[in-house]
């Protein structure tokens, strides 16, 4: 059996969903019998499920603004050359 | 995007629409720098749309332009903080040491007990606290959702590295949160 630290080297393969199923089943061994890891799998989960649960917030407009005139002002000058 | 190419600047204008709010969060999650992040933001599209034409359509806009981002950010930090805190070819460790993991299981659904701006503060400020190697590739890994592949191309990096700094990332931001989302009462701990 994988001890916790050999395991949690792993976890990024036990955690991808492109992990053969074989590797994946050895994995998922040390899981099934070690709570703690059960535990580090589980809240590693979350962490990555609260972070891609989050939409990028809007840009300050004043950021916008200036942004949109750096670009027309590039556009405009293409249009020119 | 073809419309882009050639010349249509309502439809770059869309694309920069789509994007600008993406590339924003992720310049200033390099940067840790407002006013770095801007120039970062335009000169993202700026660039993107003066090379246009070298485009190739074979990759994602998306991937395209946060790799230029992600180049000016860089280049952003290496200047204001000098080369060595930021170099992303240094090798790092990879987390053999024994580490104190806190060990606890979250409370249910904490996005439901804070606010939107109380969650994105205390995600923003965990990804803060990383080191700017591991917070640049936990970004483009699992936020940009660029491959492992991409990620070490764009960092001009190994596959393993980014493997070994994503890891860590991860590690780091669940000792975080948990720290913030354990579920009261019920603390268990445990040294590994």
């Amino acid at each position: 059996m994988l001890t916790c630290k050999q395991f949690l080297q792993e976890l990024n393969d036990y955690l991808d969903p492109c992990t053969d199923p074989a590797t994946k089943c050895h994995l998922e061994k040390h899981v099934n019998e070690c709570p703690n890891c059960f535990v580090i799998v589980d809240t590693t989960k979350k962490t990555l499920q609260v972070y891609k649960g989050v939409e990028p917030q809007n840009i300050p407009e004043g950021v916008k603004a200036r942004l949109w005139k750096a670009l027309e002002k590039k556009m405009a000058a293409r249009k020119q050359a | 995007m073809e419309k882009a190419r050639a010349g249509d600047r309502d439809a770059f204008a869309a694309l920069v629409s789509h994007y600008e709010r993406k590339v924003y969060r992720l310049a200033k999650h390099i940067t840790q720098n407002e006013e770095d992040a801007e120039d970062v933001l335009q000169e993202a599209f700026l660039k993107a749309y003066e090379h246009l034409d070298g485009f190739k359509g074979d990759s994602k806009f998306y991937t395209w332009i946060v790799r230029i981002a992600v180049n000016e950010a860089l280049m952003k930090l290496r200047k204001r903080k000098g080369d060595r805190t930021v170099s992303l070819d240094e090798p790092v460790e990879t987390g053999e040491e024994t580490v104190q993991r806190e060990i606890a299981v979250w409370e249910d659904n904490p996005e439901q007990r804070y606010s939107r701006e109380e969650m994105q503060e205390i995600l923003d400020s965990a990804v803060q606290s990383l080191k700017p190697d591991f917070r640049t590739v936990f970004m483009l890994r699992d936020i940009e959702e660029l491959s492992t592949e991409e990620t070490a191309e764009t960092l001009g990096i190994s596959v393993p590295a980014v493997k070994s700094r994503l890891l860590r990332a991860r590690l780091a931001l669940r000792e975080k949160l948990t720290r913030q989302f354990r579920r009261k009462g019920e603390d268990v701990f445990a040294h590994l």
